[in-house]
């Protein structure tokens, strides 16, 4: 831990160094440690910070509100990603956690099951990590890197559709 | 002596049945005394409107706080108190505490009850764990529990008398809504619409909490109640008017919740309510005019059958449910004297009704900015009668999945979400709290999975172009369908409006304003800053010879979720960060009752 306050890195959240540096065949970039990450360049997006601010804004938002600055009642993501990690956040989004006392009563639920959620894991950790990182804004990314027949391979196995 | 007679011989099932016709009619007439506040709205036609006249509209600028109480919860505070007598009943959101304070002696705490409940519970409650108030009736309390327990409690004692499970909370089957007691029977919604309940409302005996009828709000005939005599617009709606709506069997998974508001005419001896959106949020995914989602219900409260029905937003493209409390009067249009139903929904539209016959006499829009119709078919010739015109460029439907369109109004919080308004007799004025908020909405593909969110649309919310106010105030002529007046507000009005016979208008602000305004003109005559957000619906009653008006205040619910942070603007592209007012810079959590009262 100390070593990040003294190693001089200049953005880092909850995985390290959110630079970019490969993307696979699905058109999903990784960074150095291999973790998810967003690419955004001239106000446009690679395909899964733009899939992320979509699933986001219809499974997440009615807890975590718009953007994910958070609600009278959830915590803002892109808060949370600052210091949560990868592993972490695909965890609490399967298991769900629970954070009761007497002063609060904040339930998450497990979206393990939940295609909706669960086939897109990555699609809304890329995007709350952009958001983390002050990389994207309050809006809706205008402009995105095309859907990849290998993502909708993998989306419609994930999610059952026939084709 | 024959009165004698009767009591000694047929003992003691006779005195109790008799008891509880009573008690029944006591409530009737406990509705019609100022002094009490015996049920949500007030009275059974949902007026929100006393004949207290103390404080009105020359001395309501000396209004001051006479007590106040903390409810030891954070959540959003929706719905308001009710008092009887020399009781005050106070009701929180989840855990759903109770409280009896007694108003003769130093608001002391008489007792208090917490029901245990499976905090599982909380996530599957869309948009806050809210509870919208208590019901009172033969002795008891009514508590409808977000885990969709129906609970009765001893009103004396706090001791529960008996529980009634309405429906099955790990399929997202919730409680939010107050229940309404209208004869012997204590009748409850269900919340659910974002889960894919198949949502329904139920009537339980109060003596022992025995389901005597569930009409669901789509499915098979039997299921929602409806006979050959059941009519849409003055017509038969005909043998499996609902499934005929839906592709295969997706009623079953259709939403159609219930988690607004119950109105009664006794003398008809009919009930009202609305039906919420149909699920999923995606259009496509759900041909059909899905029936009778979106829709006004008059049943018969004894055996649930339906006499009339008008779908008011067939194959929702937009999540405006139909819930919204519907308001009885009797006025004159046209030199007639009527029988009235006045509902503002979500959709932006106001309707008012024959009561009787759920004649459809006026439907106009209640925000001049509503933009997805051009109007409802008036024309009772015409194929299209009592529908609204959809428009092309704020259809869902029509631009189809991954499209965003973009530009609708209202947003899908409605021009008004379930904050009941009130009605003046004395103006013959409607006062209603409204949201003033547009929105992009793209649907696309979602799947189905028991107890998981069933959504399948995003959007983006923030003010009509070129507007900062994301609510107004308004005052509305229900015989015409014109806005009297209209005072804007920077934050959607989430609060139920109080109006009474002193000329004044009450309702509260999301900022935590409790405001009082000139009931002819809207002109504020009296605010105060409450320690946190007004969700809750504006109460008054009279103790001791003095009058009070009481609020809750605590922020959350759908409009703490969407302001918290405050709206962007989209079309201000990247960055634009707060480029509307965050309530959050306004207002913190904590549940609040204030009770306020003229000085000595």
């Amino acid at each position: 831990m100390m070593f990040v306050a003294s190693g001089g890195i200049a953005v880092a959240d909850g995985s390290g160094d959110p630079t970019a540096v490969k993307q696979n065949e699905s058109g999903e970039w990784s960074d150095k440690e291999g973790n998810p990450t967003y690419k955004v360049s001239d106000g446009s997006v690679d395909w899964y910070t733009y899939s992320g601010y979509r699933r986001y804004h219809s499974e997440c938002h009615v807890c975590h509100g718009p953007d994910g600055m958070g609600s009278t009642y959830a915590p803002a993501l892109k808060d949370s990603l600052k210091t949560m990690s990868y592993a972490d956040f695909l965890g609490v989004v399967a298991s769900g956690r629970k954070n009761i006392s007497t002063a609060q009563e904040n339930v998450m639920p497990a979206f393990g099951d939940n295609p909706n959620v669960a086939c897109y894991m990555d699609d809304l950790y890329v995007y709350l990590r952009a958001r983390a990182n002050d990389a994207w804004g309050r809006a809706r990314p205008p402009k995105h890197e095309d859907k990849t027949q290998a993502y909708t391979a993998a989306e419609d196995a994930c999610m059952g559709n026939k084709k | 002596m024959r009165k004698v007679l009767l009591a000694t011989y047929l003992g003691s099932a006779a005195v109790l049945a008799v008891g509880s016709a009573s008690a029944n009619d006591e409530l009737n007439k406990m509705s019609q005394n100022p002094k009490d506040w015996v049920m949500p709205a007030g009275d059974y036609a949902n007026s929100r409107y006393s004949k207290l006249n103390q404080i009105n509209a020359q001395n309501v600028g000396k209004l001051q706080v006479a007590w106040t109480f903390s409810t030891g919860v954070l959540r959003g505070h929706e719905g308001g108190p009710l008092i009887i007598g020399n009781v005050m009943y106070v009701h929180t959101p989840f855990p759903n505490k109770v409280y009896a304070l007694d108003l003769s002696n130093e608001n002391k705490i008489i007792w208090s009850y917490e029901p245990k409940q499976d905090p599982n519970v909380i996530p599957v409650m869309c948009c806050d764990t809210v509870n919208r108030g208590l019901a009172f009736s033969d002795g008891k309390i009514f508590l409808h529990q977000a885990d969709d327990m129906l609970v009765a409690l001893d009103a004396k004692t706090g001791k529960q008398v008996w529980a009634a499970k309405n429906g099955d909370p790990t399929k997202g089957q919730t409680g939010t809504s107050a229940p309404l007691v209208v004869k012997d029977k204590v009748l409850v919604g269900t919340s659910g619409g974002e889960f894919g309940v198949q949502c329904s409302m139920t009537a339980y005996d109060v003596k022992d909490g025995k389901q005597v009828w569930k009409a669901y709000s789509e499915g098979p005939d039997d299921q929602i109640l409806f006979d050959d005599k059941t009519t849409a617009l003055g017509k038969p709606v005909g043998k499996d008017s609902s499934l005929k709506t839906w592709q295969g069997d997706q009623w079953k998974i259709g939403g159609g919740c219930t988690w607004g508001w119950v109105s009664y005419d006794p003398t008809l001896d009919l009930i009202y309510y609305g039906s919420g959106n149909p699920s999923t949020w995606n259009p496509k995914q759900r041909p059909g005019d899905n029936k009778w989602s979106m829709t006004v219900f008059a049943r018969n409260p004894d055996t649930g059958l339906a006499k009339w029905v008008y779908q008011m937003t067939p194959h929702d493209e937009w999540d405006y449910d139909g819930v919204n409390e519907m308001i009885l009067s009797d006025q004159s249009i046209n030199g007639q004297a009527r029988k009235l139903l006045t509902h503002f929904d979500r959709n932006g539209l106001a309707y008012t009704m024959d009561r009787a016959t759920g004649e459809l006499l006026v439907a106009e829009k209640y925000d001049p900015k509503v933009n997805w119709t051009s109007g409802v078919d008036m024309d009772k010739n015409s194929p299209t009668y009592g529908r609204p015109k959809v428009l092309d460029a704020a259809s869902t439907e029509k631009g189809g999945e991954d499209h965003n369109t973009k530009g609708i109004c209202p947003a899908a919080l409605g021009t008004k979400d379930e904050q009941p308004a009130a009605y003046s007799p004395d103006t013959q004025l409607f006062y209603v709290p409204t949201n003033h908020v547009c929105m992009d909405y793209e649907p696309f593909k979602v799947s189905y999975t028991a107890g998981q969110p069933y959504v399948g649309a995003t959007l983006s919310m923030y003010p009509p172009q070129g507007e900062t106010n994301m609510g107004n105030f308004i005052a509305w002529d229900g015989k015409t369908g014109k806005i009297v007046w209209s005072n804007k507000e920077q934050f959607s009005v989430w609060s139920g409006a109080l109006a009474t016979a002193g000329g004044v208008v009450f309702y509260g602000t999301l900022e935590g304003y409790l405001k009082a305004v000139d009931a002819k003109t809207g002109k504020e005559l009296y605010k105060f800053k409450t320690p946190s957000g007004i969700i809750g619906n504006v109460t008054t009653y009279e103790n001791n010879g003095k009058q009070y008006v009481a609020v809750l205040s605590g922020v959350g619910g759908w409009a703490g979720i969407g302001l918290a942070a405050g709206l962007t603007d989209p079309t201000a592209g990247l960055g634009a960060v707060g480029g509307y007012a965050a309530l959050s810079n306004y207002t913190a959590l904590g549940g609040t009752l204030t009770v306020f009262s003229l000085p000595n």
